[in-house]
């Protein structure tokens, strides 16, 4: 498939039409989603009906925007007016949202064609997609490896060309690890860039949503769509898009960025090779390495797996049977919420509400999720250190490749560890992109990681597209 | 605080958090659950006196709107997705236990 920069000029120019380019992408996700099991749900007759009121729109010369009758697909946490909308767990199975979620909204305003609903770990708990109630979704480039999670099913859409694009949510890596196990490029933006009204929280201070494509300036592109201040999000920046795709190709000249030791030990030697590459390609494009230290990077993993739950617990307090959704009825109205929660979660969504549910329990409380907080915010001011010394920071974004299904199942602890390079960006609310670099294991791709401070977005692509052009 | 969790407090915490387990699970959970917060203990090397914890970010504090009507949900809409509605509202099993 095209990229969506390339499908927009044709469609926009009318060398070709929305609908056509809809069916090649039907056709793509009918070819392979019943042995890579990326989408939940295909809204074939809503998506036909967009396409063809872009193409109609388009013959009367209106401009229908940046995305013109581009292809998307959508993590399936999004809630998306009257289509089904599962989060991946049996407790939603069935629900049907009254409401689009502000980035779905936004990309229709941007002329994009949303096409279905991807798989994902359930609630975005997972880095493999294997927590998925309605089974794991296979890693298009080698079908015995997981995508990474939890945006596992958007990741498999655009790698394997089902649609050149996907929104994804990354909470501790859900868009970055993915990205990177799939050979794409995944970004994070800065907590707040993008609305999260209509996301179904998972850890409401960490969670944000983001792009994940196969080229730069396509990521570029669908952020700048997205992006911008909402009124439905309290939260949300207050200023309006920023201009992204415009800087693309801004280079590296002149820019300092940090190569940081924490960001690959433990790596292993085919990621840490790629990373030193892409230090020479950088240094080549006229970039300045300076070697940097942050071993507050490594309590990360710690603070998060006790912060993230712990809101975790309180957000999915709300899925109890009464309003939507699952309910399993049994005796009085605790019996059921009971039986209900305990019949529609996943094992390892139980496993996260009850390690939050306990953090933040009397006489535990200032042990662990106070202390967490604490060591948020040591990550925060190691970060700013960091930005004295360098504009940019690089490492890793995944120990390995891509690994085998059931590596990592029986070992939760084993599985978390996969995130200990990303959980950083997220902690501090800072923006991160996955590039795709160089390839390792089996062949399979490697990514490397750009981060930068607040509002950065626009010098991480630049930097990313360096590193893509030096890939080709 | 390097208190290894109890299978005890597992079940107290599965019953605040309105969930049932299986003396199987209660088992499993304990050791798995038990294992990520030995991890978490390397946070209890640090001294942390005087350090402002951090629960948000940018540390957003009362952000308003206007007061003004605006249209919310489609009630209809909305209702049509509950397991269970009357008269508009959504319906639950008896709350109250028995007089005793």
């Amino acid at each position: 498939m095209n990229s969506a920069e390339q499908i927009a000029r044709d469609v926009q120019s009318g060398s070709m039409s929305a609908t056509s380019v809809l069916q090649m992408s039907l056709d793509a996700i009918r070819a392979r989603n019943e042995e890579l099991n990326v989408f939940l749900y295909v809204d074939e007759e809503g998506a036909f009906e967009t396409a063809s009121s872009i193409d109609a729109r388009i013959a009367k010369g209106e401009d229908v925007g940046p995305l013109a009758g581009v292809p998307v697909a959508l993590k399936d946490n999004l809630c998306q007016d009257g289509i089904p909308t599962t989060c991946s767990s049996k407790i939603l199975e069935g629900w049907r949202p009254p409401y689009n979620a502000t980035v779905i909204d936004r990309l229709l305003a941007a002329g994009a064609v949303p096409v279905g609903k991807t798989n994902l770990d359930e609630f975005a708990m997972g880095s493999s997609t294997e927590n998925s109630a309605f089974g794991p979704t296979r890693n298009p480039l080698n079908p015995s490896r997981v995508p990474g999670g939890s945006s596992g099913g958007s990741a498999a859409a655009v790698a394997a060309d089902m649609t050149p694009l996907a929104l994804g949510s990354d909470t501790g890596g859900s868009i970055r690890q993915p990205a990177a196990l799939c050979g794409l490029v995944g970004m994070k933006p800065s907590y707040g860039l993008v609305s999260r009204y209509g996301l179904i929280a998972f850890a409401s201070s960490l969670d944000q949503i983001g792009p994940l494509t196969k080229s730069v300036t396509d990521a570029a592109m669908l952020l700048e769509a997205i992006a911008g201040h909402d009124e439905m999000d309290s939260t949300s920046l207050a200023e309006p898009a920023p201009s992204l795709v415009a800087h693309v190709n801004d280079g590296v000249a002149g820019k300092r960025i940090g190569l940081v030791r924490e960001l690959i030990d433990g790596a292993d030697e085919d990621v840490v090779a790629s990373v030193e590459r892409a230090v020479e390609a950088l240094r080549e494009a006229g970039a300045t390495i300076v070697e940097l230290s942050v071993p507050e990077f490594r309590l990360g993993l710690s603070a998060y797996y006790l912060i993230a739950p712990a809101e975790a617990s309180s957000n999915l307090a709300r899925f109890d049977g009464v309003r939507y959704g699952l309910r399993v009825n049994e005796g009085d109205v605790t019996a059921m919420m009971e039986a209900t929660r305990t019949a529609g979660f996943g094992d390892e969504v139980k496993r996260r509400i009850m390690l939050g549910t306990y953090a933040l329990s009397a006489g535990y409380y200032d042990a662990y999720y106070g202390q967490a907080l604490k060591v948020r915010t040591l990550t925060i001011d190691a970060f700013a250190r960091a930005y004295q010394q360098a504009d940019l920071l690089l490492g890793a974004t995944t120990p390995s490749v891509a690994f085998e299904f059931g590596s990592k199942t029986s070992n939760p602890m084993a599985m978390y560890l996969s995130d200990v390079f990303t959980i950083p960006s997220n902690l501090s609310g800072e923006p991160a992109i996955s590039v795709p670099f160089g390839t390792g294991e089996a062949g399979l791709p490697t990514g490397v990681q750009l981060l930068g401070p607040g509002r950065s977005e626009a010098t991480l692509f630049a930097a990313a597209r360096v590193l893509e052009i030096a890939n080709d | 605080m390097s208190s290894p969790l109890r299978r005890e407090d597992v079940a107290h915490v599965a019953k605040l958090a309105r969930l049932t387990l299986s003396e199987a699970e209660l088992d499993l959970f304990t050791a798995q659950l038990g294992q990520v917060l030995e991890h978490a203990n390397d946070m209890n090397a640090l001294d942390l006196d005087g350090v402002v914890p951090t629960a948000h970010p940018f540390g957003l504090v009362n952000v308003v709107r206007d007061d003004e009507l605006r249209p919310c949900l489609d009630h209809d809409r909305v209702m049509a997705m509950a397991p269970d509605a009357q008269d508009g509202r959504f319906a639950v099993p008896r709350i109250l236990g028995e007089a005793p």
